[in-house]
């Protein structure tokens, strides 16, 4: 009977520098992570490139390319109003990159040896800089277009005096809680799933190693349902990415109307 | 009882979370479609706004897990 085979899902998040070598006593390195956002980046700039053809009748990857945008685009307009479109830019950068960097993370380049996949979103120091980007451009677009004003965002309307303080307090922890939550959605739902795969592979081959006919059955079933767990991380992608281009659009909405109008 | 076998423990107390916010999930969507499959017409504007209480409820399970990982796995 062969060794048990030790299961350590955190491995498969390490970063470490391309080529070998230790992470530490240099200024700067060229890392997996920094490999693979280089390799999103390039997906999306090449899915673009490929879709801005500017024809009368388009093609199939013309379409595909202006229905994701008309997508984006339908969001930010339905959410902030017709202003809305010049912050549309932004938000599609959010979506197609978080989009591409989760979808990537799942791709099977592992058959390739000492290739395997990167799931960039799944540090929060990506995640995190996406977010406060996020969060500065609803803070500099509030105070640039309402000046001091912009501070009746944590008052609503109508609030009774004596509640005032109150409201005001909770309505401040509310909004600076926006970033970190933005953040750890994206950030936790890729780690856990991820996991989770990870950890059903690993059980697929304990079972095999045992040798005997319960452990290999075992191992049948952890391969059906790994099937079925990656179709919802297919999913998951798709809808973590959404989110987060919903919450940023919903966030400029209140940067921008200070809770008067409402869609 | 030694500290590793508190922290397992711990991580699979703090897993009960995931499962209560998987209640929620359901809810968000179950009401969704409840309220869909009334009045098809309004279905579509409301998608944007069920997917912010996803968002919501979604979040605590993670948040959760997160903690079960930070018992197993934080030094």
């Amino acid at each position: 009977m062969a060794a048990e085979h030790s299961i350590d899902p955190m491995h498969q998040f390490s970063i470490s520098p391309v080529g070998g070598g230790a992470l530490t006593g240099h200024f700067a390195q060229f890392t997996n992570s920094a490999l693979w956002m280089l390799i999103v980046t390039g997906c999306v700039v090449l899915f673009m490139w490929g879709g801005m053809q500017r024809k009368l009748i388009p093609g199939r990857w013309q379409v595909a390319a202006e229905s994701l945008l008309e997508f984006i685009n339908s969001l930010t307009v339905g959410n902030i109003g017709p202003e809305g479109r010049k912050f549309t830019p932004w938000v599609f950068t959010l979506f197609s990159f978080i989009l591409i960097a989760n979808l990537m993370g799942l791709m099977p380049f592992g058959i390739v040896p000492a290739f395997h996949p990167f799931t960039i979103t799944s540090q929060f120091s990506l995640t995190g800089v996406l977010a406060i980007i996020s969060f500065s451009t609803v803070l500099v677009v509030g105070f640039w277009r309402h000046g001091f004003h912009f501070f009746s965002l944590f008052i609503p309307h109508g609030t009774p005096l004596p509640m005032i303080p109150l409201i005001f307090i909770i309505e401040l922890i509310s909004f600076m809680v926006r970033p970190f939550s933005l953040a750890l959605r994206l950030f936790v739902a890729m780690i856990a799933g991820h996991i989770l795969m990870d950890v059903f592979a690993n059980f697929i081959v304990n079972g095999i190693q045992t040798g005997s006919m319960m452990g290999g059955g075992i191992s049948l079933l952890c391969l059906i349902f790994i099937i079925f767990m990656s179709a919802l991380e297919l999913l998951v992608c798709a809808i973590q990415a959404y989110i987060f281009a919903l919450l940023t659009s919903l966030y400029l909405k209140d940067a921008i109307h200070l809770h008067k109008l409402d869609h | 009882m030694d500290l590793h076998a508190a922290k397992v423990i711990g991580a699979g107390l703090a897993a009960i979370g995931t499962g209560v916010a998987a209640i929620g999930v359901g809810y968000v969507f179950g009401s969704f479609l409840q309220g869909a499959l009334r009045n098809p017409e309004a279905a579509g504007k409301q998608t944007g706004t069920m997917f912010i209480g996803f968002a919501a409820a979604e979040l605590l399970g993670l948040i959760a897990f997160a903690v079960a990982m930070i018992i197993l796995y934080a030094q």
